[in-house]
């Protein structure tokens, strides 16, 4: 069996862009009573599992993916967590 | 002149872009598949509506790697005319042709309704047979059409008058409840630096016979065939 290893990838909604989802759960949220919660932002989590390798390069790599293609630098920011 | 409208899998506006063209204005139209690399002979690309790659991850983002968009924009860069309408635009826009990106619509619902648009520029390939100003209605369908763009870019489309639609009353008013999905600054379509490529929302390819409610969208077409034929 190849080993593997895992990547975790948590993309944002960058600062300023609007986020009608998280609006929507806020709304919901206050509405049962969850009165405390004054800003919901909705982001996507993401587990990647790729074929072993060190971890600078998995991270180098998987930043190179978020750029490419996971995240909209125009609209996103994204983290990145190996192992 | 001849009309290229690529279709990508989940495309759903295809045959009405090639309808239109073919059967409405009585031009050469040509589907090209996206893994085509064959665009030879085409004066205008049409990309078209619908939901291409399911959407998924993003709207348009994984239609941007479609091969047939290598072949777009070096078309584009030549200064082929490039049209984008409702997924079109979102591809132009996560493809890097056209600045911005388009989100979720503000109330979360798709919304498949007439509306009413200005022409704010009516000095470009796509819209010289319209009036400066004038208010076209024309329906919107989609669930994503929430043009962003960050402050500083937005400067550099108004000033430079990139701002080709935007939504306004019927009146030509440009209001902020005449917005119907929560565009920055109302707007319902932009174009490139080089004024060549064109991305909007709303669906002219569906306003072009009066059996379907509004002729609004012959202008495009009709700007369209005027320069190039």
């Amino acid at each position: 069996m190849i080993k593997t290893m895992k990547a975790r990838v948590y993309i944002t909604l960058k600062k300023g862009v609007l986020d009608p989802q998280g609006k929507a759960v806020m709304g919901a949220l206050n509405s049962l009573e969850f009165k405390e919660v004054t800003d919901v932002r909705v982001g996507k989590f993401m587990e990647l599992e790729l074929e072993d390798s060190s971890r600078e390069e998995a991270e180098k790599r998987v930043r190179k993916m978020c750029e490419k293609l996971l995240a909209n630098p125009v609209i996103e920011d994204y983290k990145v967590e190996i192992g | 002149m001849k009309f290229g409208v690529i279709v990508y899998p989940g495309s759903n506006c295809d045959h009405d872009c090639y309808h239109v063209a073919k059967h409405v204005f009585g031009q050469e139209a040509e589907y090209v598949w996206h893994k085509s690399h064959d665009i030879k002979g085409f004066d205008c690309l049409v990309l078209p509506g619908g939901f291409s790659y399911g959407d998924y991850l993003r709207v348009g983002a994984i239609a941007r790697f479609s091969p047939v968009m290598e072949e777009v924009k070096r078309f584009a860069e030549m200064g082929g005319l490039v049209i984008g309408i409702c997924n079109g635009f979102q591809i132009l826009c996560e493809s890097g042709l056209l600045p911005g990106a388009l989100i979720m619509n503000r109330e979360l619902k798709f919304i498949c309704s007439d509306c009413f648009i200005r022409v704010e520029n009516n000095s470009t390939p796509f819209t010289r047979t319209y009036g400066k100003g004038q208010v076209l209605e024309i329906p919107i369908a989609h669930a994503d059409g929430n043009y962003f763009v960050d402050e500083e870019t937005l400067k550099g489309l108004e000033d430079s008058a990139r701002i080709v639609f935007r939504y306004s009353t019927a009146a030509g008013e440009i209001t902020p409840g005449a917005i119907p999905n929560g565009a920055v600054a109302n707007i319902a379509g932009i174009i490139n630096e080089k004024g060549n490529v064109l991305g909007m929302m709303p669906h002219p390819e569906r306003a072009c016979e009066r059996e379907l409610g509004s002729t609004d969208g012959r202008g495009v077409f009709e700007s369209l065939i005027k320069v190039l034929v």
